[in-house]
């Protein structure tokens, strides 16, 4: 179970021969992803990491029934790669590359909009379904299967509270990037409605950070969702008007402040830690309530 | 656009003022609020514009050195109005939002004041979009009009320069004139390479920028504790933690989510620069690999040396090995973030 992706789901990479896509290729197939083709302009009608390459995602999708792909293109080019993804017929899209201009991620989820396909990221670190499936860059040996959810715009960061969380024998379905971009494909909210009716996810960790207002706008479902939520929040110690890593990560004329963020989450009854390590403790004891 | 000039000594603006007749003489940093912080002041006339000049250049205004002035025409202001392009983050759409109420920063404007339209980039601004905004403002006639084109034209180049923010503000009605008496327009870091022609501009310390050109995102703190973690979002944390133990930390730092060993030296050789009391590096190696950050530290001590005490959590892939190498060197590691950011902490109260 999970949400997303599973152990079904077809995956190609596009950007399959360069340095990051070739690596992450293989990593994703290790992990029992089915990974069933690439793309890469040029090159197509080669196999990298045994995996059949194409010159075009139409041919892809056509030939090896793909509906999920993963980007690894520079950012000059992932506009015109999300575009030929999204007019192949690709229904789920994971951008992993970091500085796409913002116009462009604006114009790819107008076109997702319209062809009725969900985007990650920009400038995440994708999704894995413990167990099962993943697509992006998480790491292999830290999640485990079982029934929490995470949901995050940080990629380190989600590695770190699930690795606790699997060295306490909570295990995960899946966790999702959001990526740490100011305009974003999926919404906490989006993320949080699709765990609600994830029968195997039985509770939700949330990671935020500084900047915009997805949390807060989060706050009025997580008020009527039927499982905990747990939230930790990035960013307590950052100043106003300094970009903190993330494009996104930035307190702007007195917008996108922690503690804006932490009355909406904890107004709407989810539980807020101070620290990521308290994660675990928290989660423990919501789930203990039932 | 009203009539100005440039002027960078006390005599070139008094010339100016002569030339031009009662001015505003406008600071040039590249920073918000100048008007507040001092940095906009009036001159009537030759006696008004060398106190004006006198006290403006070389003015620090809000860390930056006051190097130039903007003397600019001095307008009878008849009404002061607002208009903006943006990206909704929310909306995931651009948003206009223009108000009859300008000349103060926008989040002063009261909510019924302000009127808000998104637009869709496939369609673009329709004109009737502009004429209906401006007909909200409360404005008719020939000003609606005016006011109209100014709004088309200020999406275009929200278009065309890949802008965050253009922003008028305050679009002023002069009699039959509007004129853009202040404007900003902030660019997309990440479209920088599509408009080769625009100066590039950091606004950070001398320290910040130098860390930017290598490559590395960093923001300078007032603290003590110097930080390094990977990823945005493992480096915000840090810092966090630091504080909730008591401590001060001295910047953000983040090496990157799958640094190897050059890069992730370079950044603690700037640590290093900052002449903290301790440095605290926090790794939980997903595509990092524990034993390669474990090199970089070991390069840097038997290189330039680090001078101040050091304190690693290292967790994640290849974890022990980056603790053979580090042991190998004579540093400790820690496995928990929350022990190495206390013992970091203490070790800056020490010093």
């Amino acid at each position: 179970m999970g949400i997303l992706i599973d152990r079904a789901t077809r995956v190609m990479v596009q950007g399959i021969t360069g340095n990051q896509g070739s690596f992450h290729a293989g990593q994703m197939k290790a992990y029992g992803t089915q990974v069933v083709a690439g793309t890469s302009p040029g090159r197509g009608g080669s196999l990298h990491e045994g995996i059949p390459v194409y010159d075009r995602v139409r041919d892809a999708v056509q030939e090896t029934g793909a509906s999920a792909s993963c980007m690894f293109v520079p950012a000059p080019f992932a506009k015109d790669a999300a575009f030929e993804a999204l007019a192949a017929g690709i229904q789920l899209l994971v951008m992993v590359p970091e500085h796409v201009p913002v116009q462009d991620t604006i114009a790819i989820l107008e076109y997702a909009r319209y062809q009725g396909a969900v985007v990650l990221g920009p400038n995440t670190f994708g999704l894995i379904t413990a167990g099962e499936a993943k697509m992006g860059i998480p790491p292999n040996h830290i999640f485990q299967p079982g029934p929490i959810g995470i949901v995050a715009r940080s990629g380190t960061l989600s590695y770190e509270i699930a690795d606790a969380l699997t060295r306490a024998g909570l295990g995960q379905t899946t966790a999702v990037g959001m990526g740490g971009d100011p305009v974003a494909g999926q919404t906490f909210n989006e993320i949080l409605h699709r765990f609600d009716q994830d029968p195997a996810t039985e509770l939700v960790v949330m990671v935020g950070e500084i900047g915009g207002s997805a949390e807060e706008e989060a706050a009025p479902f997580i008020q009527r969702m039927n499982k905990p939520v747990v939230a930790y929040l990035a960013g307590k110690a950052a100043p106003a008007g300094k970009r903190m890593g993330h494009a996104g990560a930035i307190i702007e004329r007195g917008r996108g402040t922690l503690e804006s963020k932490r009355q909406a989450l904890e107004g709407a009854g989810a539980t807020v830690v101070e620290m990521p390590w308290d994660v675990v403790p928290a989660v423990q004891r919501r789930l203990a309530k039932g | 656009m009203p009539e100005g000039r440039l002027a960078s000594t006390v005599a070139e603006v008094a010339a100016a003022v002569a030339e031009i007749g009662p001015a505003a003489v406008k600071a040039q940093v590249l920073v918000g609020g100048r008007g507040k912080a001092g940095g906009i002041r009036f001159a009537e006339n030759r006696q008004e514009a060398e106190a004006v000049a006198g006290a403006i250049l070389g003015m620090n205004l809000k860390g930056y050195l006051v190097e130039r002035v903007y003397v600019e025409e001095k307008l009878a202001v008849d009404a002061e109005y607002y208009v903006s392009v943006t990206v909704d983050r929310s909306a995931r759409r651009p948003l206009i939002m223009a108000s009859a109420k300008g000349g103060i920063e926008i989040e002063d404007v009261a909510e019924e004041d302000l009127v808000r339209r998104h637009v869709d980039l496939s369609f673009g601004l329709p004109a009737y979009l502009g004429r209906e905004i401006a007909a909200e403002m409360g404005l008719s006639g020939d000003l609606a009009k005016q006011v109209a084109t100014i709004i088309g034209q200020l999406y275009d180049v929200f278009r065309s320069h890949d802008a965050e923010l253009v922003e008028i503000n305050p679009l002023v009605r002069s009699g039959e004139r509007i004129v853009a008496a202040d404007a900003r327009l902030n660019i997309d870091d990440s479209a920088l390479y599509r408009h080769p022609g625009l100066p590039e501009v950091d606004e950070g310390t001398a320290l910040e920028k130098k860390v930017h050109a290598i490559g590395l995102a960093y923001v300078e703190l007032d603290g003590d504790v110097a930080i390094m973690a990977n990823g945005a979002g493992m480096s915000m944390a840090t810092l966090d933690a630091v504080q909730h133990f008591g401590g001060r930390p001295a910047n953000f730092l983040d090496a990157g989510g799958g640094a190897s060993v050059e890069p992730t030296a370079q950044a603690i050789e700037v640590l290093c620069e900052m002449h903290p009391k301790v440095i605290l590096i926090n790794i939980f190696g997903g595509i990092t690999r524990c034993d390669d950050v474990a090199r970089a530290i070991t390069q840097v001590k038997a290189g330039p040396g680090i001078p101040v005490p050091l304190v690693v959590r290292l967790a994640g892939t290849n974890e022990q090995a980056g603790i053979e190498i580090l042991k190998a060197a004579g540093i400790q590691a820690y496995r928990d973030m929350d022990q190495a950011a206390q013992e970091a902490v203490r070790l800056s109260k020490e010093a």
